[in-house]
């Protein structure tokens, strides 16, 4: 049984692999076209990485984003969701221009370690996301929180869209 | 989050770590089979096989039931739907990401190309 999930939703897309490859380990895939030192770069520069790394459907507003991307560095995100904020911080472990990047994720005492690689094959880009977290207890926590704020507003979207279209089929 | 799941999902995700043990589920997915079956289809030996078995027993993913000398093996009553929704959440979640990175990715590449152009000039 293949526990990867596929999304070809838009025909252009490329495909991305989810994957938890054992209890405490997550690994995400998707290839990116353009090479390397591209993709590396919206990874380590803030401007660019809060351009991405907060989707709309999120439901939540980067406040602040903080990266000092190099061996020991430190980041800090800050996020306001509704009336709430939260941070998020670590450390750079390892970071090899356009192949490697290891950080910590320290706002919780079983935070996890975040590995990502860049892989070039003929001008496209393979990145490869693997969390490692201390115990599958963390991991299972790790479903909640921010993407499940996501699910929700993906829950009120569809609520929001069918009452729009309702409206908009009377009007 | 739902606490009084976790103890079956680590079960589950235990039982699904193993490649034959995934390879079973599909199987069984497929059709019933027996130990013997199941046995062969994966170059196994019976007693390897009812290890197997046994491990997707207890995560409640499959049920056997003995008929005279066959034990036959079926999906369990569990599936896979807890396992499902928890893939799924980060699914969505780096899906979007990803999504947003893309249009990062082509600005950059434009820009990149504009850039070139220039300096050809």
């Amino acid at each position: 049984m293949d526990a990867g999930r596929e999304s070809e939703l838009a025909p252009m897309k490329n495909r991305m692999t989810v994957e938890r490859t054992s209890e405490r380990e997550l690994v995400v895939t998707r290839t990116f076209n353009a090479p390397a030192r591209i993709v590396f770069e919206a990874w380590t520069k803030p401007e660019l990485f809060k351009r991405w790394w907060v989707p709309k459907s999120m439901g939540m507003s980067l406040l602040s984003c903080d990266m000092d991307v190099r061996v020991g560095g430190k980041y800090r995100l800050e996020f306001a969701h509704g009336d709430s904020q939260a941070a998020f911080f670590g450390t750079y472990k390892e970071v090899t221009p356009h192949s490697r990047l290891v950080w910590t994720n320290e706002e919780s005492d079983e935070g996890s370690v975040t590995t990502v690689t860049f892989e070039e094959k003929g001008g496209k880009t393979l990145l490869v996301m693997h969390e490692l977290y201390p115990s599958k207890e963390a991991l299972d926590a790790a479903g909640t929180g921010a993407a499940d704020a996501m699910v929700e507003t993906f829950a009120q979207l569809d609520e929001l869209l069918v009452t729009l279209g309702a409206s908009g089929g009377r009007s | 989050m739902v606490q009084y799941a976790t103890p079956r999902l680590d079960a589950s995700f235990a039982a699904l770590s193993d490649a034959t043990r995934r390879g079973v589920l599909e199987r069984l997915g497929r059709a019933d089979a027996s130990i013997t079956d199941l046995a062969e289809t994966f170059h196994m030996t019976l007693t390897g096989m009812r290890k197997h078995v046994g491990v997707l027993e207890q995560a409640e993913l499959v049920t056997t039931e003995k008929v005279g000398r066959v034990r036959t093996c079926k999906l369990g009553p569990r599936r896979l739907e807890e396992e499902t929704a928890w893939i799924e959440r980060q699914r969505q979640l780096w899906d979007a990401r990803f999504d947003e990175l893309d249009k990062v990715v082509d600005d950059l590449k434009r820009k990149e190309n504009v850039d070139g152009r220039r300096k050809r000039k």
